[in-house]
């Protein structure tokens, strides 16, 4: 593979660090009508790292795998996913100064508070498995996005299946 | 702006009217007889009353502009109901030219306008006066009393509203809905990063104005009782949560601050000092209740499946919500004090998002069945369910002030796919896109304006 430069690779993961804020698309006041603008909250920035680099971000996100994925209303976690979770918990194990969030996703066919609660019952539910394999919960936190955040835009199940899932983020954070 | 005074002595209604709506038959249809205007029901097809509002008179100079536009948002406003038809000043005979002239029947009963909207505005310094009467024309008689409107220059569609809301409560025998507003979502960007604003409009998608910068993900705003303030949930800590903004002044204010949970779903009780609210612990969802002035909150159900969206009945005394307790969403009602809840959804699918009617008769709903969604209404008890809509995605009822006309979303399929606003009426006639500059969502309707 092409190794970007690594000035490329130290992208601005918004609010991840200073004020463990999930919400990477923007931070601000959550009224105060042209109040800041965008990222007039705190941001932090954690540099992703070399992906050769096995304690970076980076490795983490491509080489462990940073997300799971479930079945239509399930927030049980499958085969595939427990051996993907090991190999986070692990991981995370040994790489104990990152702080970890987990976002809970769904997909776009159900209505924006059931998806935001089934958001959370997925994010708990890997949050409860990583605590199973020896990971610190003080190290954890959760957070549902509902269908607020696709990673896929399509409205079949090709992405639809992509959507629900659960993604464990890391930061280079003083704990959450 | 103010009601200033009537302006001749009541008279008693002599239009026999039934509206389907109000009887609780859901097919109405109007049938034009001679003799005094009736709406009667029937299971055909509804043909909306026809009538004629002649621009209203300016009574001096500066209020040409207003009586010109004025008359159009009352025409609009009783048309875009779909049970008026208005016919159009060309075909009209008669011309208006006094407020006070007598009318000439006949000449409205030649192009068989059933209802005759008489208006007049004046404008002087920072007050203009609208003043209107209502005529059945067939009978050759005004229905109710003239009224009289004033207010500041910037109040003058509102004023428009008031007007039709007095024609349409006068026909329909409904409560009125126009003069209201409605808080929604306005949507930019990509369907993976869309960026959200709080913001307010008229009913009709006029004046709006943003609440929020679009920093953070807003969802879900609604009304307090009083129309002041509105509840929503933002993603401004990072993390959902529930908070409450002053229209007056924008100030915001977090509530139910709990740390490490998410708060989600608020809605106000109609006390306008409770809200009920969903909190999720340890990836579990239940409602709980916070009484604002205190801080103090009460957990209402304790169930290990999800429990959100909760809607108070108007009374008070009842909440409904949705539960996957059963294996997949379903409506409960509950006392105001919580506990199990009683099962009232029985349809094949499942529903969410219950809101109660503000006449407490129906309950609207999210439904999800077969691979679609649909806007339904249901009796409280869960009886004679109906589905007022089907498309993709369609979802979030609301209710208009009179309990008689619901706003939903409705989200197109593809990545290209784009929320807008629609009304419909409780007999699923009349579907209509509320025009927004953008892409909306999320849309609550607020009480009548006073």
């Amino acid at each position: 593979m092409t190794i970007l430069p690594k000035a490329l690779l130290v992208v601005a993961v918004l609010g991840l660090a200073a004020c463990n804020n999930p919400d990477r698309f923007g931070a601000g006041g959550a009224g105060g009508a042209g109040a800041g603008g965008i990222g007039a909250g705190g941001i932090g920035t954690t540099g992703l790292g070399d992906p050769n680099d096995p304690r970076s971000i980076a490795y983490f996100n491509q080489a462990v795998g940073d997300r799971v994925l479930f079945a239509v209303d399930q927030s049980t976690l499958s085969p595939e996913a427990r051996m993907v979770l090991q190999g986070q918990a692990q991981w995370l194990n040994s790489n104990p100064d990152y702080a970890i969030i987990i976002e809970g996703h769904a997909d776009e066919q159900g209505t924006r508070e059931y998806n935001l609660a089934l958001g959370a019952r997925r994010a708990s539910a890997v949050q409860d498995f990583l605590i199973s394999q020896g990971v610190s919960a003080t190290r954890m936190r959760t957070v549902s996005y509902g269908k607020e955040r696709p990673i896929e835009v399509c409205s079949t199940e090709a992405c639809y299946m992509k959507n629900r899932r659960a993604v464990t983020v890391l930061s280079t954070g003083a704990g959450v | 702006m103010t009601l200033i005074r009537a302006l001749s002595p009541v008279l008693a209604p002599v239009l026999a009217v039934a509206l389907g709506l109000m009887s609780g038959v859901l097919a109405p249809a109007v049938a034009q007889e001679r003799g005094p205007l009736r709406i009667t029901i029937t299971d055909g097809v509804i043909e909306p009353l026809p009538f004629a509002a002649p621009s209203f008179v300016a009574e001096n100079g500066a209020a040409a502009e207003y009586a010109a536009n004025i008359t159009r948002v009352v025409a609009a406003d009783l048309a875009g109901t779909g049970l008026f038809r208005e016919i159009p000043a060309e075909a009209h005979i008669a011309r208006v030219t006094s407020f006070d002239a007598p009318v000439s029947f006949p000449d409205w009963q030649a192009i068989n306008a059933q209802a005759l909207i008489v208006g007049a505005v004046s404008a002087s310094g920072d007050q203009i006066v609208v003043k209107f009467r209502l005529f059945d024309v067939f009978s050759g008689q005004q229905m109710g009393e003239g009224l009289q409107f004033a207010g500041t220059p910037g109040t003058w569609r509102r004023m428009a509203h008031k007007v039709a809301d007095a024609v349409y409560s006068r026909i329909t025998g409904e409560g009125p809905y126009f003069d209201s507003r409605v808080v929604f979502v306005s949507e930019s960007g990509p369907k993976n990063q869309r960026v959200k604003r709080l913001a307010v409009m008229d009913y009709d998608g006029a004046n709006v104005a943003y609440l929020t910068d679009g920093a953070s993900i807003v969802l879900a705003p609604r009304f307090s009782p009083t129309g002041n303030q509105i509840l929503f949930t933002s993603y401004e800590s990072g993390f959902p949560r529930i908070y409450l903004m002053d229209l007056g002044s924008l100030q915001v204010q977090a509530l139910a601050q709990t740390e490490g949970n998410m708060t989600f779903a608020p809605r106000f009780a109609p006390d306008g000092r409770t809200v009920v609210f969903s909190l999720e612990r340890g990836g579990n969802t239940d409602i709980y209740a916070l009484d604002i002035g205190s801080g103090q909150i009460r957990q209402l159900t304790n169930a290990p499946s999800i429990e959100t969206a909760p809607s108070f009945s108007p009374d008070g005394s009842q909440i409904v919500f949705e539960s996957d307790r059963s294996g997949t969403q379903q409506l409960y009602v509950m006392p105001a004090s919580g506990g199990e809840g009683t099962r009232i959804s029985s349809g094949p699918g499942r529903y969410g998002t219950p809101v109660w009617s503000p006449q407490g008769d129906y309950i609207a709903f999210t439904k999800q069945n077969a691979g679609r969604f649909h806007i339904g209404v249901m009796r409280t008890d869960g009886g004679e369910e109906r589905l007022l809509t089907a498309s993709f995605l369609d979802e979030g009822p609301t209710w208009a002030p009179n309990g008689r006309v619901v706003m939903f979303t409705r989200e197109s399929a593809g990545a290209e796919g784009q929320a807008a606003l629609f009304s419909v009426d409780i007999s699923g006639r009349n579907l209509r896109q509320i025009p927004t500059e953008g892409p909306a969502s999320d849309p609550a309707w607020s009480p009548l304006l006073p």
